[in-house]
């Protein structure tokens, strides 16, 4: 095997005099040199607007947005390529879903999400339901970390319209059970939208195995850039809903009447995207399809249960979110220290975690704890790199007791 | 009364004898552990000034013409540049306060503590002290 970390310019970073060892890769992870270059080309020679000019460039970059957009149909193995829409990320793909149910939910109906969902998965539902009278409902979570199934079931009925639900709990590590909870969605007759943003580059995604409604990730944590997300949705109801921006691109016939609205996808992609991005992104895409996601989650896998042993090894260190079937993230607290505290010395140290509540304030109150520090892999980490951490950690630790 | 400008050179000296920053930290760490206790009574909500990471309370006190300040946090390291922003502020006189620059911050490399990114306050903490000092320099 080829050292993967050879393939991420960014990883032969010096801090504080020490090699940057990665572990935040929950939040971001690293750009892979082809999606780097990838930009820089985009930039050098093939810039223009897209679906829009007869001439050379516009034809080039129109074809290579495209061809991205075939790759991130095969990648999740969509029916069709309109299935697939571009947006800014995953926030921007739940608020664009979001806002179209706010004009169609009326009061009296209800949305499900989880206690474990990421404040981006929370926030916009909220919103939908004050526009709506829609009522929101919280599927509990476990000691564990793991959704409470039998409560999801007590809360599912035909009042449900939709489930929004995280694949992999960004907090916790959790991979939820969601092709489960599809079917049980489904008896009750409620779509469902995964939040894929911590699963798309570390499990395999088959929204037509999973028989998903809606699916949404980012490029930016799948060694692609930022600004650049998905939003999977069936044809027939991506067909069905309102449409969200207004503006060019979007449109059929505009008159002051009358506008008619474009087919799918450009339904939902009103003002020039992110062309670079997307383009770039699928260079990305080129690079898990080729080392395959299995491999890397094996790596992963690998990575996950090394950290967890030695993290259990150490006196006073708490692992929140011990459930079975985890991804490569590990939250845990310290006793008596304060995860800042943790992170300031680490990053001293060279290794990059990341502290606080992840964006996951529900999951903090049910622990009852102000924060935790997170380590996450992605498969350029090394189990060397995980020896190195706990030697500062431990390191850390007792300078700080 | 020392000034804040002595103060602050004592500060810049004692630091300038640790040559890394696990000495830097280490003593940090110390001055943090060392620091008065906030009582209970003081660290109310409406004392807490908010930090997205690092929760830091801060209390004043007039005493006669000049401010003491007490205050406290939950993460050690916060602590200790606490315990050296009140030994630097504390007991002077509100218009001083008000003027002081904090150079010495910045002269022993611990400036990043205060930047925004880094979540935990004391920005937020060093405005709180001088509003204070405005305060009852018009009262
Ligand atoms: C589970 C989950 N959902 C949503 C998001 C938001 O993703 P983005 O910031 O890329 O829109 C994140 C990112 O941290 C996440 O982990």
């Amino acid at each position: 095997m080829i050292d993967p970390k050879k393939s991420f310019p960014i990883l032969e970073t010096i801090v504080n005099e020490n090699k940057l060892i990665y572990f935040d890769n929950a939040a971001t992870t690293q750009k892979h040199h082809s999606v780097i270059d990838e930009i820089t080309k985009f930039y050098n020679k093939e810039n223009s607007n897209i679906h829009r000019g007869v001439h050379y460039l516009s034809q080039l970059s129109t074809k290579k947005f495209e061809e991205s957009r075939v790759a991130v149909k095969n990648f999740i193995n969509a029916k069709h390529n309109h299935e697939i829409i571009f947006t800014r990320g995953t926030t921007d793909s739940i608020n664009l879903l979001a806002s179209c149910y706010s004009k169609i939910l009326k009061s009296g109906d209800e949305i499900i999400i989880s206690e474990m969902e990421h404040h981006s998965n929370i926030v916009p539902w909220q919103m939908c339901c004050e526009n709506t009278g829609a009522k929101l409902k919280i599927v509990p979570i476990t000691e564990l970390g793991e959704l409470d199934l039998n409560e999801f079931k007590n809360l599912v009925s035909s009042k449900t319209k939709l489930v929004s639900i995280t694949h992999i709990s960004n907090s916790l590590g959790t991979i939820n059970p969601i092709k489960k909870i599809i079917n049980l969605s489904h008896e009750n007759g409620a779509k469902v939208l995964i939040d894929g943003a911590q699963a798309a580059a570390h499990v395999n995604v088959d929204v037509q195995d999973l028989n998903v409604d809606y699916y949404c990730f980012s490029a930016h944590k799948l060694y692609g850039p930022t600004g650049v997300g998905v939003l999977y949705g069936k044809e027939d109801l991506l067909n069905h809903l309102p449409p969200y921006q207004g503006g060019g691109e979007m449109i059929q016939e505009v008159t002051f009447e009358k506008t008619t609205y474009a087919c799918l996808p450009h339904k939902f992609e009103a003002g020039t995207p992110n062309i670079g991005g997307v383009i770039a992104f699928k260079k990305a895409i080129d690079f898990l399809a080729e080392t395959k996601v299995e491999t890397m989650k094996k790596h992963e896998d690998h990575l996950l249960n090394y950290a967890t042993e030695s993290l259990n090894n150490i006196n006073g260190i708490r692992i929140i979110g011990t459930s079975k079937k985890k991804s490569a993230i590990i939250s845990f607290t310290v006793e008596n220290i304060h995860h800042y505290d943790l992170g300031l010395i680490l990053d001293k140290m060279g290794v990059a975690i990341r502290t606080g509540h992840h964006c996951t304030q529900p999951v903090m109150k049910k622990f009852n704890i102000a924060g935790t520090s997170r380590v996450s892999f992605a498969y350029y980490n090394t189990t060397e790199e995980i020896d190195y951490f706990i030697l500062a950690l431990k390191k850390a630790i007792k300078m700080l007791s | 009364m020392k000034s804040i400008q002595n103060i602050e050179e004592e500060i810049v000296e004692e630091f300038s004898m640790f040559d890394s920053w696990i000495d830097k930290y280490d003593y940090l760490i110390d001055l943090g552990k060392s620091l008065d206790i906030l009582k209970d009574e003081f660290k109310i909500k409406e004392n807490i000034i908010a930090g997205c990471q690092s929760q830091v309370w801060l209390h004043a006190e007039n005493k006669n013409d000049t401010i003491e300040y007490h205050a406290d946090s939950d993460a050690i390291m916060t602590k200790g540049i606490i315990a050296l922003l009140i030994r630097v502020l504390s007991n002077q006189r509100p218009n001083d306060i008000i003027d002081a620059k904090l150079d010495f911050i910045k002269t022993i490399g611990l400036e990043e503590q205060l930047s925004q990114t880094r979540a935990n306050g004391l920005k937020s903490m060093i405005k709180q002290m001088k509003i204070y000092a405005l305060a009852y320099k018009h009262n």
